[in-house]
């Protein structure tokens, strides 16, 4: 279980955000360009720092500025996926996927079983050895998740997961992420711009604006509340 | 835009085809001044291999004074361009990636060699470690010298040919992308293993090539050397502190160590060329 609670001064607005995320259940965060949704995983996965607030993963404080506690992002054991994906392009698909177990110093034997387990799973194995500059857009979004799933994370934070597979796999491949992300069986958190991602995704829906929480509850309550412009535009796309 | 305003402005603009012939006139005075240009750099530098035969050439390449400069020369900016990458990679790395209270300070000075004239370089750098120098006159209570020896060439050289590679390290840097760090740290990558892993083999092509034009730049070193650590065949008699030895007497030789420093200038120019090209 996630919970959260976090501020941080950004450019143009104050980032004020509480919400937490169940073991085994997908957030969706919805909300304008710039609202700061994707600001919200950096500074879950530690990439970014809260000026004040409590963040608890597992049981485990891992950012607290009272108790003056900042776990490093590379203590987390949180799945980050980012949009671009950012897949290390000097390396192969399988070293990718070795990265994380490599910063672990887990015997090389080791590794490169997890690694070949991990690839057949994501239907990977034929593209072990390639360059991951020669990939498709799908196949990048499944080494990338294949990259953070190998390292079992206690938390899943997908930043625009399928921004960049192309629209014919998207159906196939959302279908996929879901039952990955279900396997997993951990909190995962969902930033999509598209209204199949937030329904086929999504237990709950979290409507971010300028910032701040504006809307959380199920899809239906979410996408009931017309009389939000952002809302409206959005559920009927 | 009225067809009207487009004529006068062509007409300003100088497109009419009137100006066919200003055109040919320009095309022509520009290839002449490339031409002057060109034959500018390469006929002093044919020249040197047309003053010397083969055999001279050979025959001078035997001789004490300049084996003792071209190996002297090859050791010390080998050793200077490993002190140059060894402290210069942390701090092009610090400078790229951290903003700090001085930053801007620290750029300018590392910058400065470039553009110190190399006499003053040499004369600096004999006040601070020469024998009643600023640091000096404490090493030499220990008996430590530093001026006139090979150590001084190697210092001369590293404080000339740092920023060559400085400049070039922050920059690769800078054209890291973050999100390759920040990837790599939510997947349990220390900073040190994001530096080691990451950044720099991201930046890997920039760092070589700087590293190779600082090497060039140290074995051209002349001025620093030559008032810091003297003219000593053998110790610190470097290829461009010998030749302009040897000129005075035989310039076969003179010419023999030149030609080798082309020789070397252009390797360094094609490496550099190789290694950034396969990298973009």
């Amino acid at each position: 279980m996630l919970s959260i609670h976090a501020v941080r001064r950004l450019r143009d607005f104050v980032l004020d955000v509480t919400f937490s995320v169940g073991e085994g259940e997908t957030l969706v965060l919805i909300g304008e360009n710039g609202s700061g949704k994707s600001t919200v995983l950096n500074l879950i996965s530690g990439i970014l720092t809260p000026d004040r607030g409590e963040i608890t993963l597992g049981g485990r404080l891992i950012f607290s500025d009272e108790k003056r506690i900042n776990i490093p992002a590379e203590s987390r054991n949180i799945g980050h996926l980012f949009q671009s994906y950012a897949l290390f392009p000097h390396m192969t698909v399988s070293e990718n996927v070795a990265f994380g177990l490599w910063c672990r110093k887990i015997p090389k034997s080791e590794i490169a079983g997890s690694v070949a387990e991990q690839l057949a799973a994501m239907h990977l194995s034929g593209l072990a050895g390639v360059n991951v500059g020669r990939l498709s857009g799908g196949q990048r979004q499944r080494v990338a998740l294949a990259r953070a799933l190998v390292l079992d994370p206690e938390l899943l934070l997908l930043d625009e997961p399928l921004a960049a597979v192309d629209m014919r796999a998207q159906g196939a491949m959302r279908k996929e992420l879901r039952e990955h992300i279900r396997n997993a069986g951990i909190p995962c958190i969902v930033v999509t711009h598209t209204l199949r991602d937030a329904l086929e995704l999504g237990d709950r829906l979290c409507l971010i604006e300028e910032g701040r929480v504006a809307a959380v509850g199920t899809p239906e309550e979410v996408l009931g509340m017309q009389e939000n412009g952002f809302i409206a535009s959005f559920a009927g796309r | 835009m009225d067809l009207t305003r487009f004529r006068q402005e062509s007409r300003v603009l100088g497109h009419g085809g009137r100006t066919l012939f200003g055109r040919a006139a320009l095309t022509l005075l520009v290839a002449a001044l490339l031409s002057l240009f060109l034959l500018f750099v390469t006929i002093p530098v044919a020249s040197l291999f047309m003053r010397i035969s083969p055999e001279a050439f050979f025959s001078s390449l035997a001789e004490p004074v300049v084996l003792d400069a071209l190996s002297l020369s090859l050791i010390t900016a080998t050793v200077s361009t490993v002190l140059v990458v060894l402290f210069g990679t942390p701090l092009a790395l610090v400078n790229a990636r951290h903003d700090y209270r001085g930053r801007e300070i620290v750029d300018t000075l590392t910058d400065l060699p470039i553009v110190l004239p190399p006499a003053v370089a040499g004369i600096a750098l004999l006040m601070a470690f020469g024998r009643r120098g600023v640091i000096g006159q404490y090493l030499d209570v220990f008996g430590v010298h530093i001026a006139f020896t090979t150590l001084a060439v190697v210092l001369a050289q590293v404080f000339v040919a740092s920023p060559f590679y400085i400049r070039q390290a922050k920059a690769s840097f800078e054209a890291v992308d973050r999100l390759y760090e920040d990837a790599a740290r939510t997947l349990g990558a220390s900073p040190w293993t994001v530096a080691l892993r990451i950044t720099i083999p991201l930046a890997w092509g920039g760092l070589v090539s700087g590293a190779i034009l600082s090497f060039a730049r140290a074995l051209g070193e002349f001025g620093a050397t030559i008032m810091f650590a003297g003219n000593f065949q053998g110790r610190t008699q470097t290829m461009p502190l010998a030749i302009y030895t040897t000129m005075q007497g035989d310039l076969d030789a003179a010419i023999s160590l030149a030609i080798i420093l082309v020789v070397i200038s252009f390797a360094v120019i094609a490496a550099v060329k190789f290694v950034t090209r396969r990298n973009v």
